[in-house]
């Protein structure tokens, strides 16, 4: 190693600090700002120190890939709408794979290959693959292009285990056979195919389980393509985000009390058989009574769900929100880990309506609180507020923790129409003595609230 | 030996990861996961060594394409994940 490769691999181990700091820094909202652009120099640093390596003799390649990657990446930056972050989450994960998918198949041709390089060579590509496909896949479906809903078809597990088979079976063959191309093509293909049937039987309701883990492997890719062509900052940078997506996988589905296997396997659309006879009746409120119980209350508690970003009403709650504590009312919000197609999707969307984090309370910190709060207003959620999940042992959200809105003295839900939710289960809620319903879209009911308050 | 050299840090930074991410709050996941997006990006390093060889080979190309998706990652990941970042105020401020 001369003088420059040994200045790579210390920039190396400096950018690594530099991602490590920076995680570390996300740890607070108020010192998070920092860590990513601490982290920004970590990538700038390896980045530049891989450039300088003596086995580039020609730049303009790299060049015209990086100018071409900077500016669709900073234009989609700009553009992108904070409701939309979950589908350009889902994509830049399918790049992720994708790059890593090249990286491993480019360094099959790079440099010696012994069976270790090999195996770590077909796992970045499969990784890779199955990430980039996936994550289209998931993009389309949260982006609505292509049907939100689960794909089932009878046999799925026999195709899905025989293409898992092939994949095994083309993963020796390249390694006994690496001269062969014919098997690094049937490895792509069938990784890419992979991918897109993992991803169809699973519904809408659980991209956020879907995407987390998509993250993950995104991470594990870049990892395994730095076995391939032998390069520590790869696996580091690529484990702590492979690590990442791991626990947001977990905490999602703990999140919903479903295991990562149930949730991958079997489509949730195949549960809503399951009937609740649900007693009582639905007691509708217009604007105007639901203004007056708000403005006596003195606790209102706010829990948004995915409703509320497709309604875009995230900037007429922090209005109402301003108004009920000019009242001298006391505003809360109780944020679900699933609300939303993204782990922290509500919070990204009330913090862009300038409604501060330290309102925004978790779960376990409203629950406690809830038998204190005069009114709870349910906006465009469901299941997260289903009351079934603590006491209806045969609903299949049985056990999920959710955010008890039924023990406020009164709970306010806005909802367009009475159609269930995702999963198809029956709400207890929308029939409890202490619920009122508030008809119509989110954005408007709202906005009718502030115009009764001015 | 290299194998093995490398399996210890890749143990190393799992265990590392999931130390960091454990204390992130959960009302900054979505910025967490676009940050990590921007990490992920990572390989555009291994892939500028694979675009610069000269060899005007197929390893080459597939370097060069793998450099702008990964520069996508990396610019866009940290852009929005600033933008996102720059919203998340405290109260009274």
């Amino acid at each position: 190693m001369g003088a420059t490769g040994l200045a790579i691999q210390l920039a190396f181990v400096v950018a690594a600090a530099l991602f490590i700091f920076g995680l570390k820094l996300l740890g607070s909202a108020a010192t998070a700002r920092k860590g990513n652009l601490l982290s920004a120099v970590g990538m700038l640093l390896a980045i530049v120190a891989a450039l300088i390596d003596q086995g580039i003799v020609e730049f303009q390649w790299i060049l015209v890939g990086m100018v071409i990657g900077g500016v669709i990446g900073a234009a989609t930056a700009r553009l992108v709408q904070m409701t939309s972050m979950p589908e350009m989450v889902a994509l830049f994960n399918g790049f992720g794979g994708m790059a890593s998918l090249l990286v491993g198949a480019a360094a099959l041709g790079a440099g010696d290959s012994n069976t270790f390089i090999l195996v770590t060579i077909v796992l970045s590509i499969l990784i890779g693959g199955l990430t980039f496909t996936g994550s289209l896949v998931a993009y389309g479906k949260l982006s609505e292009k292509i049907g939100s809903g689960a794909v089932t078809f009878s046999g799925q597990q026999v195709v899905n285990s025989l293409l898992v088979l092939a994949i095994l079976a083309s993963a020796v063959m390249f390694c006994l056979e690496p001269a062969n191309s014919m098997w690094l093509y049937a490895i792509i293909a069938l990784s890419l195919l992979f991918g897109i049937m993992a991803v169809i039987p699973i519904g809408g309701a659980d991209m956020p389980v879907v995407i987390s883990l998509l993250n993950s492997y995104s991470g594990l890719a870049a990892c395994a393509a730095g076995f391939a062509i032998n390069n520590n900052i790869l696996i580091v940078a690529g484990s702590l985000v492979g690590a990442s997506g791991i626990i947001l996988t977990q905490i999602m589905c703990k999140a919903m009390n479903r295991s990562l296997s149930n949730v991958l396997f079997s489509g949730f659309g195949s549960v809503s058989s399951a009937e609740t006879v649900v007693e009582g009746e639905i007691k509708p409120i217009s604007v105007e009574d639901a203004f007056y119980v708000l403005e006596a209350a003195t606790s209102v508690a706010i829990v948004p769900g995915y409703g509320m970003a497709v309604a875009q009403a995230q900037h007429v709650v922090k209005e109402l929100c301003e108004l009920l504590e000019e009242n001298g009312c006391e505003v809360n919000f109780g944020i679900h880990p699933v609300a939303g197609r993204m782990p922290g999707h509500m919070n990204v969307l009330l913090a862009e309506a300038d409604v501060p984090y330290d309102q925004l309370l978790e779960m376990d910190e409203i629950n406690p609180r809830m038998e204190t709060v005069d009114v709870a207003i349910v906006i465009g959620a469901n299941d997260v507020v289903n009351p079934a999940a603590r006491e209806v042992e045969s609903s299949p959200i049985y056990g999920m923790p959710v955010i008890n809105v039924d023990k406020a003295r009164t709970v306010f839900v806005l909802k367009r129409s009475m159609a269930s939710g995702f999963a198809g289960i029956e709400n207890p809620l929308f029939y409890k003595e202490n619920t009122r319903m508030l008809f119509g879209d989110a954005k408007e009911s709202i906005g009718g609230l502030i115009r009764e308050f001015s | 030996m290299e194998a093995v050299f490398l399996t210890f840090i890749l143990m190393l930074s799992i265990f590392l990861g999931f130390e960091l991410i454990n204390k992130v709050p959960a009302t900054l996941h979505t910025p967490l996961m676009s940050g990590a997006n921007a990490i992920s990006g990572i390989t555009v390093v291994g892939a500028i060594s694979l675009a610069g060889t000269g060899q005007h080979d197929i390893a080459q190309w597939l370097g060069a394409a793998a450099v702008a998706l990964a520069t996508i990652n990396v610019v866009g990941g940290y852009m929005v994940t600033d933008r996102m970042l720059a919203m998340f105020k405290k109260r009274g401020k």
